[in-house]
């Protein structure tokens, strides 16, 4: 294919990385070359950010060995790799929105003479680094804040540039970015491969990677799964890398048998297909991170406001907030278990009833017997790992809080359960009984809808699925027509062929 | 987290949690105990008599009441700064209906008008802090001036005099008098105590008002409302400012605009010494109480023994930071 390149820029080898009992990393191989792109790719969990992380100095491998240039690279922090000349670009831009671009640009490494910033050499560096990008336009004196996300980008690759940077890494650069953007970042990326920069270019969307990169390497469960030229591969070959594994038998399936219809949902974002929710059935809604899966699911609860079409929840129309969902009898279970799923602070048996304190004492009264005994009892179906009802619910471990968040919507009664990610960062035998509680809940008539970013689980749990792909809906098809391959094709805006 | 520590069996680190707890809970009744012997042992044990007691108790009764309010508010993650200009507010506007009418019933207008003034000041704070999400510190710091303000305007910048009543009453000393064992300003903030703990730990609005300050996201996510309950409480806070006011009155017996001034800064010293958390979902009535006993003890210890004020400020500003400091190290 492509003549051998020199020797790589960057590598690592053999690099392994466990947090606590989780092999995120387990002895992965990654090299990049001078005037190269390559693409990592892999589905969420595989174990990219972690890669990412050790490259930018804010972890440190457990094994392995880096060299940058020829030379051994082992950052103590992201400051010391950013001065050996690796810089990242987050999909979360990291620029203070009050100062100004020449202020962002030279931030921490600013002129200075006697004690005093020079502010004409700041300038003068912010426009030679904005001039490199072809980007003269952007004035050095303008708020950072005002400018639109895909200038604001330009300032971030400006900084890299202006310390010197050899290894620029780009992490789902076009997230935020329209169609004449993205072609503008990707001409820029190709001028600055011309001038011997590496580039690593991090990305879920396919066609993006077949693109832009030169070669791309695969991650799957923490490992390399494959890679290679990209002349010469096909989307599905790297589709078919990253999937790679088959349903195992953790999930399981009464007898479903899917009845009224009991929400629907129709034109809330612009271009989707309608959804309707029947009872006794668990709806899927895959997607990739970003895609609207969470702001949609947020909308239909009333935890965002409903801008435009008609959710119904049902025999209820109207637009209504959540404590008016709980009511009609729909439960959310938030994606963000630390931040909004539960209160840390509080306890077990707060948590656990605080959507519906009124069954536990006359005249608004809220009598602690009946709460524990009330939370006792979830405690114990759910099989909760803890000391008392009253103890702290962050003193709990990731799988039993989640069942805790859980076990809100089972002691409310809800009829329509909407869980958000309900597996995230728990482990295997707490995300099995959660399946099986799902099951024994749509055996028992109640209706589910399940957003994951997780493939096998939305296979294996659901009895049809919806691919959302950059805010539009698809239509809900029959499990059976999908496949971890069709669902990631679809998902990352690539049909398949 | 501490349940994986603690498996590792290591007895050091389940000390440091047992600690902890320990001082969770127990914290600042110790710090009171500690306070109390400390001055016990200096001036000798008249410094427990009953008058002296007495004495403590109506010295700390105002900042007592709105104290109260405040173990809501910060619980709920909110701060009221304008309790001190509430107070002022109260005095005066008791004292503006008394002088219309001096009699029973006219006190007790003159007493529910202050208090429904309060509860308004409260409500407007209440209703900014919702409508305009401004942080309450911003919005109460506003509304502190511009109720000092109005107090001020209302009274013409006097100190208004009034007739006397049985709201002069309030905090008379009982002692080797009457047969009560207490004040009834006394008796009525115990109630007032009993109640807003009570609310706190056993109604819906009390437990929402904990959910609110630990996760108002979580709070909204199980349906609370927010907004209601928010505009509720800070309203509750200002009409038991209101009502520390009658108690000022009680004893300045005139409608002074200027009175309680950085009082705010004392209720709020209560509730954070008692164990409060200023970014909310904790706090209780028995650690406030505690705290404005210990402030109430440094302060009348100190002017017994002789001590000038100086010492005393430094005392208790002592006492604040090494409150807070353990706070954070029990929530560590």
């Amino acid at each position: 294919m492509a003549e051998a390149v020199g020797a790589p820029l960057f590598e690592m080898r053999g690099v392994g990385k466990a947090f606590g009992a989780t092999v995120a990393l387990d002895a992965v191989d990654f090299a990049v070359a001078a005037g190269d792109v390559c693409a990592l790719v892999g589905q969420n969990g595989a174990g990219k950010s972690t890669l990412m992380a050790i490259l930018a100095g804010a972890v440190a491998p457990d094994r392995g060995e880096m060299r940058l240039g020829g030379d051994a690279y082992a950052p103590r922090d992201p400051l010391d790799a950013r001065r050996a000349g690796v810089a990242m670009i987050y999909q979360e831009l990291s620029l203070a929105p009050h100062l100004s671009v020449m202020e962002n640009i030279t931030l921490g490494v600013e002129p200075v003479r006697r004690g005093l910033v020079q502010r004409d050499r700041m300038r003068e560096t912010a426009r030679r680094a904005l001039a490199e990008l072809g980007h003269a336009d952007i004035s050095p004196d303008a708020v950072v804040g005002d400018l639109a996300p895909a200038a604001q980008q330009l300032v971030e690759i400006a900084r890299a540039l202006a310390v010197g940077c050899r290894v620029l890494v780009l992490d789902e650069p076009t997230s935020s970015l329209g169609h004449a953007d993205v072609r503008a970042l990707f001409d820029l990326i190709r001028r600055l491969k011309g001038r011997g920069l590496a580039i690593v270019y991090i990305s879920h969307f396919i066609e993006e990677v077949m693109t832009i990169a030169d070669r791309f390497v695969v991650l799957r469960d923490g490992r390399n799964a494959g890679g290679g030229d990209v002349e010469g591969a096909s989307a599905n070959t790297i589709v078919s890398l990253m999937v790679g594994r088959g349903l195992d038998d953790l999930y399981r399936r009464g007898a479903r048998s899917a009845g009224d219809v009991v929400v629907t949902v129709e034109d809330v974002t612009p271009g989707s297909a309608p959804l309707a929710l029947r009872r006794g059935e668990v709806v899927g809604i895959a997607g990739l991170l970003g895609a609207g899966r969470t702001r949609l699911l947020r909308t239909m609860f009333g935890l965002e406001p409903v801008t435009r079409g008609k959710i119904t929840v049902g025999v209820y129309s109207a637009p209504a907030a959540p404590h008016e969902r709980w009511r009609q009898g729909m439960g959310m279970l938030s994606e963000d278990r630390a931040g909004e799923g539960l209160a840390a602070g509080l306890s077990i048996a707060d948590n656990m009833t605080l959507s519906r304190l009124s069954p536990l004492g006359p005249a608004g009264m809220v009598l602690r017997s009946r709460q524990e005994a009330a939370a006792q009892g979830w405690i114990e179906r759910l099989g909760i790992r803890c000391g008392h009802p009253r103890q702290k619910v962050q003193e709990l471990s990731g799988g039993n809080q989640q069942k805790v968040a859980v076990a809100r919507l089972l002691y409310h009664d809800v009829d329509v359960l909407v869980l958000d990610e309900p597996t995230r960062g728990i482990d295997v035998a707490s995300k099995a009984q959660i399946y099986r509680l799902v099951d024994d809940l749509v055996c028992g008539r109640k209706a589910v809808l399940l957003v994951s970013s997780y493939l096998p689980e939305l296979l294996g749990v659901c009895d049809r699925i919806a691919v959302m792909s950059r805010g539009r809906l698809g239509p809900a098809r029959p499990v059976e027509e999908w496949t971890e391959h069709s669902l990631l094709m679809e998902a990352s805006g690539t049909r398949a062929s | 987290m501490d349940r994986a520590l603690a498996a590792d069996g290591s007895v050091g680190h389940a000390r440091v949690v047992a600690a902890r707890r320990f001082a969770d809970e127990r914290g600042v009744l110790l710090g009171l105990a500690v306070v109390a012997l400390v001055f016990g042992a200096l001036i000798g044990p008249q410094f427990f008599s009953a008058g002296n007691l007495e004495l403590m108790a109506r010295q700390t009764v105002i900042v007592c009441v709105a104290a109260l309010g405040m173990t809501m508010v910060v619980v709920s993650g909110g701060i009221d700064l304008s309790v001190g200009s509430v107070v002022a507010l109260s005095t005066v506007v008791t004292a503006v209906v008394l002088r219309y009418d001096g009699t029973v019933a006219g006190a007790a207008a003159a007493a529910l008008t202050a208090i429904a003034a309060g509860a308004l000041c409260g409500a407007v704070n209440g209703v900014l802090v919702t409508q305009l999400r401004v942080v309450p510190f911003i919005v109460t710091l506003g509304t502190m001036l511009l109720v000092r303000g109005a107090a001020k305007g209302l009274s013409e910048e006097r100190r208004l005099e009034a007739p006397a009543t049985w709201l002069n009453d309030l905090l008379r000393t009982t002692h080797g008098g009457s047969g009560l064992i207490a004040p009834s300003g006394i008796w009525i903030t115990v109630a007032l105590a009993v109640a807003v703990a009570f609310t706190l730990q056993y109604t819906r609005f009390g437990r929402h008002l904990f959910a609110i300050g630990s996760s108002e996201r979580t709070a909204r996510l199980c349906g609370v409302r927010i907004t209601r309950t928010k505009i509720a409480v800070y309203t509750i806070a200002g009409a038991l400012a209101a009502i520390a006011g009658l108690m000022a009155f009680s004893k300045l017996s005139v409608g002074d605009p200027t009175v309680a001034n950085g009082l705010e800064l004392d209720v709020i010293a209560a509730v954070i010494i008692g164990g409060g958390s200023l970014l909310g979902g904790k706090g209780s009535v028995v650690g406030t109480i505690a705290g404005a006993a210990i402030m109430a003890i440094i302060q009348i210890g100190c002017s017994q023994q002789g001590l000038p004020n100086w010492v005393q400020q430094i005392v208790t500003g002592t006492i604040i930071v090494f409150a807070v400091a353990l706070d954070r190290w029990r929530s560590r």
